[in-house]
């Protein structure tokens, strides 16, 4: 250490002064994922302790959130987890239609299903690649974000917006997408395995990747329940928890898909749940596009919490008044409270919402899968090399924007 | 769905009627009101029972009703992965008053508590390392209470004569601009700025 000869016997006794090193990992360290900053006591380069500073991307969402109309809100759950904005969205209209009880069109509900399942592709192709960086590989991002960016561009097909879409409202989603949308989709799912076969070619087998990454981070059944973990952190020690499966929402359970599982629970089983996680969504994208082609129809629930049809908000004046006053207003949510979660990429996304019967909410709380995961990081990495810290976070999935709200 | 759920709450209430206050079902959610003083007992309870085995802590948060004797409700949120059932747990607090930490049967609580104390002053007892976790090192206040104002108490810019970041009391440019348009004919109590005739009324 630096405290020069005080102390420093050395020479007398033979025997070495260990102490140990305290260093910051972060806030501004490409393999933190944002802005985390951890405090790690190290002994030599083994990790004694770990304490993750948060709240370095606080926004002060919750509170935003009161003072705000229920549509006015639904742009702030796009800021949370930006890699997969619109499953947050997601949970935040399941939430409001619990409460009021609104049945969302069946066309809605399959382009919800179809645009959560590009949101979930795209959120695995970011972690697997950049978690791929994290080790040491340049090639995946670059090939990755390709891919990521062709989704993106059909997010702004539909919404307008490639990430922060607001495109789905408590009701439905907020237009139609056109055929030749669906057909580009489609054109995409049928090529996109072989996409993951050559990403699968460059890291499955990878001497490198797997060295740093089996056996790495390995959590137990026991660990999983103790620290509340969920998605892929769950599936890769062997729990097949889904709640797409086990508590369906939306139409997911009319959709043949698998939930892959790992056997070890590793940083690698995990990486490999994310690949087949990926090959299941391009399967369901796929399932959406042939329902979706069966079913014309409106994409929204024409009601109180529903704008009007243009044409008819042309023509009617009580459709103008009822326009207008949503817009301004808002529409009113009964009282009550309610959870809704959803299986976001990262894991269980949860909305716990209470109303008071205005037009805002009482209080909203974002319950994010991440920040359980991090909140295991003292626990996981301890006992792991230094190296190792960035193996984790990368598996954690853990992105700023909904840890820190 | 609501039968399975009615059967686990009077399960529940048998079984620890000194704990549960309350319970019912809404929104196909089980709700238990629990008393504060029992609360670590009763998640322990709920973690090991067999027919409950709700062993994954989902969240922590707290609602602030500024109006209320006991002012704060704590929600505990339960899932069993093994049941495939969801509860939830309210207990009522003042606002001087401690609620037992449950981190020694969930590790889990650490953070939510940790939250919440940070966003509503409520001091948990027991807990192993209660700091503030999202809000500024060294700030004060608590940002989620109904009487915290939205725009906070101090901002930060960079100065560049000291060469570092300061931090200054609030100065809006403009005032806080909080658009209220709850029809003045239906549900709202107060005077719209500018409506000369609301006295006439």
């Amino acid at each position: 250490m630096m405290d020069g000869g005080k102390g420093f016997e050395d020479a007398l006794t033979g025997e070495q002064k260990i102490r140990n090193f305290n260093i910051n990992f972060g806030p501004q360290h490409p393999a933190a994922h944002g802005v985390l900053r951890l405090v790690l006591e190290l002994d030599g380069e083994i990790v004694e302790r770990c304490d993750p500073h948060i709240g370095l991307l606080h926004r002060g969402t919750e509170k935003l959130m009161e003072s705000r109309t229920y549509l006015q809100n639904l742009p702030y759950l796009d800021r949370l987890d930006y890699v997969a904005p619109m499953n947050q969205e997601h949970a935040w209209c399941l939430a409001i239609e619990k409460l009021t009880g609104v049945v969302v069109p069946k066309r809605a509900s399959l382009i919800r299903v179809l645009f959560c399942e590009i949101g979930r592709v795209m959120n695995h192709l970011m972690n697997v690649c950049t978690q791929a960086m994290d080790v040491g590989a340049l090639t995946p991002p670059l090939w990755g974000f390709e891919h990521r960016e062709t989704l993106m561009i059909f997010c702004e097909r539909a919404s307008g917006a490639r990430l922060h879409a607001a495109y789905f409202r408590p009701g439905g989603v907020h237009q139609d997408i056109t055929d030749k949308l669906i057909d580009d989709i489609e054109e995409w799912a049928i090529d996109f395995p072989n996409f993951l076969d050559d990403l699968s070619d460059l890291l499955t087998e990878n001497r490198i990747f797997k060295q740093r990454n089996v056996d790495i981070g390995v959590v137990t059944e026991e660990e999983i329940q103790q620290w509340g973990f969920s998605g892929v952190m769950v599936r890769g020690s062997g729990l097949a928890w889904d709640l797409r499966r086990s508590q369906p929402y939306e139409c997911y359970d009319e959709f043949d898909f698998q939930i892959p599982v790992g056997k070890n629970g590793d940083c690698y089983d995990r990486y490999l749940c994310r690949m087949a996680e990926m090959r299941e969504s391009t399967k369901i994208i796929r399932q959406a596009i042939g329902k979706l082609r069966d079913t014309p129809g409106d994409v929204l629930a024409r009601g109180k919490i529903t704008p009007p049809k243009r044409g008819e908000m042309k023509t009617s004046m009580e459709a103008l008044i009822h326009h207008f006053k949503l817009y301004t207003e808002g529409f009113h949510v009964p009282e009550g409270e309610v959870y809704v979660a959803v299986e976001a990429p990262k894991g269980e996304f949860g909305v716990y919402l209470k109303a008071d019967g205005s037009n805002k909410p009482y209080r909203a709380k974002l319950r994010a899968p991440g920040y359980l995961h991090l909140q295991a990081m003292d626990h996981v990495a301890s006992g792991h090399q230094l190296a190792d810290v960035a193996a984790i976070i990368g598996t954690m999935d853990i992105v700023f924007g909904e840890v820190d709200r | 769905m609501n039968e399975a759920l009615n059967e686990l709450g009077t399960h529940i209430e048998l079984k620890r009627a000194d704990c549960v206050l309350a319970w019912d079902v809404s929104h196909d959610e089980l709700n238990i009101d629990v008393a504060p003083a029992n609360i670590v007992g009763f998640v322990d309870f709920l973690r090991s029972d067999n027919s409950c085995k709700f062993s994954t802590l989902v969240d922590i948060t707290a609602v602030d009703y500024p109006e209320r004797a006991k002012r704060f409700d704590v929600v505990y949120h339960f899932l069993s992965m093994y049941q495939n059932q969801r509860i939830r747990l309210r207990v009522s607090i003042r606002e001087d008053e401690m609620l037992p930490s449950i981190v020694s049967v969930h590790p889990s609580a650490n953070w939510f508590e940790r939250e919440v104390f940070d966003m509503f002053g409520i001091i948990f007892s027991g807990h192993p390392d209660l700091r503030r976790l999202l809000t500024d090192y060294g700030f004060r206040g608590y940002p989620l209470r109904k009487d915290f104002p939205t725009t906070g108490y101090t901002e930060v810019r960079y100065d560049e004569v000291q060469k570092r970041v300061v931090y200054e009391p609030v100065k809006l440019v403009q005032e806080y601009r909080q658009f209220d348009f709850m029809s003045p004919w239906e549900g709202a109590e107060y005077i719209l700025p500018g409506d000369d005739k609301a006295e006439a009324k």
